[in-house]
Order: structure tokens, then C-alpha cells, then sequence
């Protein structure tokens, strides 16, 4: 048995990889992983990942944040230290309303994007776990767990011929660890 | 198809031929890998000596107290807030390009929005300095957020339009940093990836670990998406509660209705072209000629006329307003403004930012560099100018004729304004020295659709309508990165 981990195919044109992906797929060859340079739209039907439940959260965190604003306000202003401010009521619901939206909008933001750097594992001094150097560059890596998909040969032509400009067997899953 | 499809009629965001993912990189990444040039080191030895001075001043401020300021008993509030406005609404444009734009699917923002945002940040944070600094004592800087103290649980009053401002300011500066920085990320690790030694560990540190993932990417385009949403009505309520600082108060010329609208559009009109000022001069020392185009230069000037004309609309409608109300001291206000003795800042103010921006009428003046450059530049002055008419004209006549008097700058003031443009100046030149100017990943996304190379390619398979290309090619000659004389899009 060969002691690669991982087959890597390298394209440079984001259509080519789309080709690629459903060439492997036809044959029944399991895909890892895709690493790029930037956003492809469409690929995630492709690979079959779900939508995203971020969207959820956020919603959640935002009205968190309006809560929070609402009440902090009301506790300070009605309950625990009501001015009298004019004769007018303490209760001065309009008046909330700036605050409240900008704690929505802060609660929201930051309670999102944790959330999102938490689920893909991101954060200041991470090691980064990269497969191929040239994915966040200029390539458009396609990544076979070699294991799995004992094939090598037949992955090598299917790769080629979807029209991948390179093709790696790795034996170390990341190159990035010094 | 990764790629969506684009008109041919719509003209390329990115030039130049033989434009590879790979030459995208190389070409961002000038600045970043290699030594500074000289332009850059004039700029920031220059930009680090007004920040000096800015340091010295606003040192002075705080020993002496804000009596080292030209302040009196009848205009308490002068250059500081005039500087603190002038600022923040600068800083709105970069969040509307990043926001607002994106909403809109203005895919022309992409080659912008990174610089933008940041210019946003730092315009933040000069206007953040004005806001300690007037207060005087900015060691209680702290009185003003909602903490138990030591009179008792006396706490700040949410029905004052200042405290709002304090919860605005501080979510739009975070909110737009959080935006920013995920943004970058990629673009780090793109960095990351391509640097050796000290440069790539601490590229690591700031990259967070990313790597590009199909996942990463997928949730990385709906955060993004969902900030733009939330920082839209945020860009918006942040101007809206500047204005209320104004016109919730009872001050003739500044208690009016019109205030949120009109202040908003000063922001947009003054942010763009500060965003205009500084692309159209990193575009040329940075050399960023293909990815900052003509078409993103004339669209900027064309949102500079729309808000420069609702800005222009307002003043009109102050005007009417004030003489509609028949309230004499709304009236005389404004009698004030226009003929008092700030009439030259009043006129100064109508003419920078209502008639000389409506010269983007003309197409030779909107897509000439020159042109729009210095006419940025009259925006600047007459936004400035717009405050300080906002501001010291409604105050320095108040409502006992034996009070009246004029607002005369200290040099203190000149200088905390001159060092704080220094201050803006150094974070935004040692912005473009270590982090890409342009979203390298955002750009790559235009390069198979919007790019001139791709539309040539179409045109050349006769894939699209003579007609189309015909109007396509004509449209390029005001390209200055297209070489006019060159002949191979007619084949």
C-alpha cells in the first residue's frame, strides 16, 4: 500500500474544477475537501453542504441585543432611578429606540462572527492547516483523501482529463506545519 | 459556471491584458512584499510629522485645558465638533461602498471597498480623538457610558441624544473593524502563503488559521453578506444621531426636521470624495491603474453630484423653510448665515459643495484624473466649511444681543485639525505598507466576468452582438489603462 494520504488536483480555471469535481463524483470517488483562492458559487450543491444556519444565529444574537438594550434602559431609567424630567413619564419609549437598534446591530455582528470563527475553528495564533500553498494564490485544489479511494491511478486520468494542471500525492495532509 | 453572467454592454472592471489569477496576486502585492518607494516614504515622513504635531496639541489641550482653544461663553462648541463631523461623515463612505453597495450587487465596489473601509476606520478614530479631547476632562471619558457610580445609581440619561451618540459611534467604529477585518482575512492568508520566516509567522497569527475551505468560504459569504445588511441601517442611524446631537436642541438653525436626511448625504458626498482623494493617488504610485478604472473613477464622481445635489436641495430647503416658518429667529438665523459676518464661510460652503461639484455634468470633466482630483479636494474644504457654518453661525449670535461674538481659532486649534489629517494620513499610509489595498479574493471573483481580457475574448468569438461590441468598444476610449492606439480588439 502506497503511503499517501492525500491526492491533490490543481486547477486553474474555477469552471475546470467544477468539471473536475463532477467527473470524480461520476465515478463514485469521495471529495475531501476544495480549497480556492476565492468564493465559487455553486460549488456547495455540488459537494452537497447544507445552507449555511448562520443566518439563524444572527438573527438570535441581534434580538439578544435588542433585549438586552430594552432592559438595561428600562432598569435604569423607569425601575431604578426614574428623573423627573419635565413632568414627563419615565417611560420614554421613542427615546430607547436609538440604543436599542445599535445594541441589536453590535450584538448581532459580534455574536455572528464569533460564531463563524468558532465553527471553522479561526482565531489569532491558529497553526493554519493548508493543504497546498498555492490554494489561497492561484490554484484551485481539489482534495482525495487516498485512503479512502484506493485508486490512485484512475484518479490521476480522471483529473487530468477534467483538466487539471497538476497533480500532487501527498504524504503529509498539511504542508503548512513548520 | 462559477462565474455569473455580464452584459457586454457593461464596461470592464478590470484592464489589461493577460490578466491571471496568479498576475492579480503579484500585482496587489507590490506595496506589501517589498521595500517602500520613495513617494511612500515623502508621504509618511510628512503624514508622522503632523502626527507629531497632532500629539503635541492635543498634549497641550489636556495639560491647559480646552481654555487653549479659541471657545468662548457664547460658541462652546467650534473646531472640535466641526473636526469630530467632518470625520465621521468621511468615514461613511467606506462603509456604504462595503454595505450598501454590496446589497446593490455593485460589483465595481470589489476593487475599492478594502481602502475604503479602511479609510473609514481611521476617519473613525480621528473623530473619536475630537470627542475625548473636547470633553475637557478625558479621564472621565468613562461618565459618559451607563456604569453604577459613586453619587449613588445615578445613571446617563438615554434620553439624551449624546448618549445615543456614544452607543453609535462605538458600534459603528467595532461593527466596521469586525467588517474589515474578516474581509481581510483571506488576503492575509494569501500573504501568509507566499511569505518565509518572521513575515509568514506573523501573517499566521493574523490570518487566524485560514485556509479556503469550500466551508470557510460558503458562511464567509453569508457573514459578509449579513454585516453588509445590519452596517446599512447602521451607516444610516450613525449620521442620523450625529445630526441629533444638533437637532434635538433648541439652538434656531439647528432644530429642524430636515437634519437626519440632509446630514446623511453630506456624510456619503464627503466620504466619496475623500474615497476619490486618496484611490486616485494610490492608484497611481501604487500602480493599481488596472483595477482601479475609469469606470469606478466616473461612477464615484456620479455619486458625488447625486449627494452633492441633495446636499445642495437641503441648503435650499433650510433656506425656504426658515423664511416659510415665520419664526423671526429661524429667520434671522439664517439672515445670519447668509450675509452675517460668516458670510464668506457660508459662501465658501454653497459654492464648494453646490455649484463646483455640479461641473460632473460634463463627461470630460468626470473622467479626467486632474479634474477630479482637485475637485475632491473643493468637497473636502467645503464640507468642512458646511460644519463650521452649521455649528458657529447658530451659536455665535445666541438670544441676548450683549453675548454675541465671534469664534477666533487658537493655534492650538489649527493645529490639533492639521495634526489629526496627519494622524489619518500615517495609519492610512502604513495600511497600504503591510495589508493588500485591494480585496485580492474580491477581485479574482471579476476577473472571468467583468474583465476587459474576458469581454475582448467574447467579442472576438463573435460570441455577442456587433452591435453590442461595437458600444462596448467605443466605451473603452476613456479608458486611460487601455491604450487607445491598440488595435487588437477590432479583429
Amino acid at each position: 500500500m502506497s503511503k499517501t494520504k492525500y491526492i491533490l488536483g490543481h486547477f486553474e480555471d474555477p469552471d475546470d474544477l467544477m468539471h473536475g469535481i463532477d467527473k470524480l463524483q461520476e465515478n463514485n470517488i469521495s471529495i475531501y475537501d476544495v480549497f480556492t483562492p476565492m468564493p465559487i458559487h455553486g460549488i456547495e450543491n455540488k459537494l452537497g453542504i447544507k445552507r449555511s444556519r448562520l443566518g439563524i444565529g444572527a438573527f438570535c444574537f441581534g434580538i439578544a441585543g435588542t433585549i438586552t438594550a430594552f432592559s438595561m434602559i428600562y432598569y435604569m431609567l423607569v425601575y431604578d432611578w426614574p428623573m423627573n424630567i419635565g413632568g414627563k413619564p419615565a417611560f420614554s419609549f421613542p427615546d430607547f429606540i436609538p440604543v436599542m437598534f445599535e445594541l441589536t446591530v453590535l450584538f448581532c455582528a459580534f455574536g455572528m462572527v464569533g460564531t463563524y470563527f468558532f465553527v471553522n475553528h479561526l482565531f489569532p495564533g491558529r497553526a493554519p492547516r493548508v493543504m497546498d500553498l498555492r490554494a489561497t494564490h492561484d490554484r484551485f485544489v481539489i482534495a482525495i483523501d487516498a485512503k479512502h479511494n484506493p485508486y490512485p491511478d484512475k484518479i490521476n486520468t480522471l483529473l487530468k482529463e477534467a483538466g487539471a494542471v497538476e497533480i500532487k500525492h501527498n504524504e503529509r495532509k498539511y504542508v503548512s506545519y513548520e | 459556471m462559477s462565474s455569473h453572467h455580464e452584459s457586454i454592454l457593461r464596461e470592464p472592471l478590470v484592464t489589461g491584458e493577460n490578466i491571471t489569477y496568479a498576475q492579480v496576486t503579484d500585482d496587489i502585492l507590490v506595496p506589501v512584499e517589498n521595500k517602500p518607494n520613495k513617494a511612500w516614504w515623502i508621504g509618511f515622513i510628512v503624514s508622522a510629522l503632523g502626527a507629531l504635531l497632532w500629539v503635541v496639541s492635543i498634549s497641550y489641550t489636556f495639560w491647559f485645558g480646552i481654555g487653549a482653544w479659541g471657545l468662548n461663553k457664547t460658541v462652546g462648541w467650534a473646531w472640535d465638533i466641526t473636526g469630530f463631523v467632518w470625520w465621521v461623515g468621511i468615514g461613511h463612505a467606506g462603509t456604504l461602498i462595503s454595505a450598501v453597495l454590496l446589497l446593490f450587487r455593485q460589483n465595481w465596489r470589489n476593487s475599492i471597498n478594502r481602502s475604503a473601509e479602511a479609510m473609514t476606520i481611521f476617519a473613525v478614530i480621528c473623530a473619536a480623538t475630537y470627542i475625548v479631547a473636547h470633553m475637557g476632562r478625558p479621564w472621565m471619558a468613562y461618565w459618559a457610558l451607563p456604569l453604577p457610580n459613586q453619587f449613588g445609581s445615578l445613571w446617563v440619561n438615554f434620553n439624551s441624544a449624546l448618549v445615543w451618540d456614544v452607543f453609535a459611534i462605538s458600534t459603528y467604529f467595532s461593527v466596521s473593524l469586525l467588517f474589515w477585518y474578516t474581509g481581510l482575512l483571506p488576503d492575509i492568508a494569501t500573504i501568509r502563503d507566499r511569505a518565509t520566516g518572521l513575515r509568514r509567522r506573523i501573517y499566521s497569527i493574523l490570518s487566524f488559521g485560514w485556509n479556503g475551505s469550500v466551508k470557510t468560504w460558503q458562511r464567509f459569504e453569508l457573514v459578509c453578506l449579513i454585516l453588509a445588511g445590519i452596517s446599512t441601517p447602521l451607516v444610516l442611524s450613525v449620521h442620523t444621531i450625529v445630526s441629533m446631537d444638533f437637532a434635538t436642541s433648541v439652538i434656531p438653525g439647528w432644530h429642524t426636521t430636515i437634519f437626519p436626511p440632509y446630514f446623511v448625504a453630506g456624510a456619503i458626498f464627503s466620504g466619496f470624495a475623500m474615497v476619490q482623494t486618496l484611490m486616485l493617488v494610490v492608484r497611481k504610485v501604487m500602480g493599481f491603474e488596472n483595477y482601479i478604472t475609469m469606470f469606478h473613477i466616473e461612477s464615484m464622481n456620479k455619486i458625488i453630484i447625486l449627494t452633492g445635489s441633495i446636499v445642495g436641495v437641503a441648503y435650499l430647503t433650510e433656506l425656504f423653510i426658515a423664511w416659510y416658518s415665520g419664526a423671526e429667529y429661524e429667520q434671522y438665523a439664517f439672515l445670519n448665515r447668509v450675509s452675517g459676518p460668516y458670510w464668506w464661510a457660508y459662501w465658501i460652503m454653497m459654492t464648494c459643495n453646490v455649484i463646483s461639484p455640479q461641473l460632473f455634468w460634463f463627461k470630460k470633466i468626470r473622467t479626467s484624473i486632474a479634474a477630479s482630483w482637485i475637485l475632491s479636494i473643493v468637497v473636502n474644504i467645503g464640507m468642512w466649511f458646511e460644519r463650521f457654518v452649521i455649528i458657529v453661525t447658530s451659536l455665535h449670535r445666541d438670544f441676548l444681543p450683549s453675548s454675541w461674538a465671534m469664534f477666533y481659532p487658537t493655534v492650538i486649534d489649527v493645529c490639533v485639525f492639521i495634526g489629526s489629517i496627519g494622524v489619518f494620513f500615517t495609519l492610512f499610509l502604513l495600511f497600504l505598507r503591510v495589508l493588500p489595498a485591494i480585496a485580492i479574493a474580491e477581485v479574482k471573483l471579476l476577473l472571468k466576468s467583468s474583465s476587459d481580457q474576458a469581454k475582448q475574448k467574447l467579442i472576438r468569438e463573435k460570441a455577442v452582438k456587433a452591435d453590442h461590441a461595437e458600444y462596448y468598444l467605443e466605451s473603452l476610449s476613456k479608458f486611460d489603462s487601455i491604450p487607445q492606439e491598440n488595435e487588437y480588439a477590432k479583429n
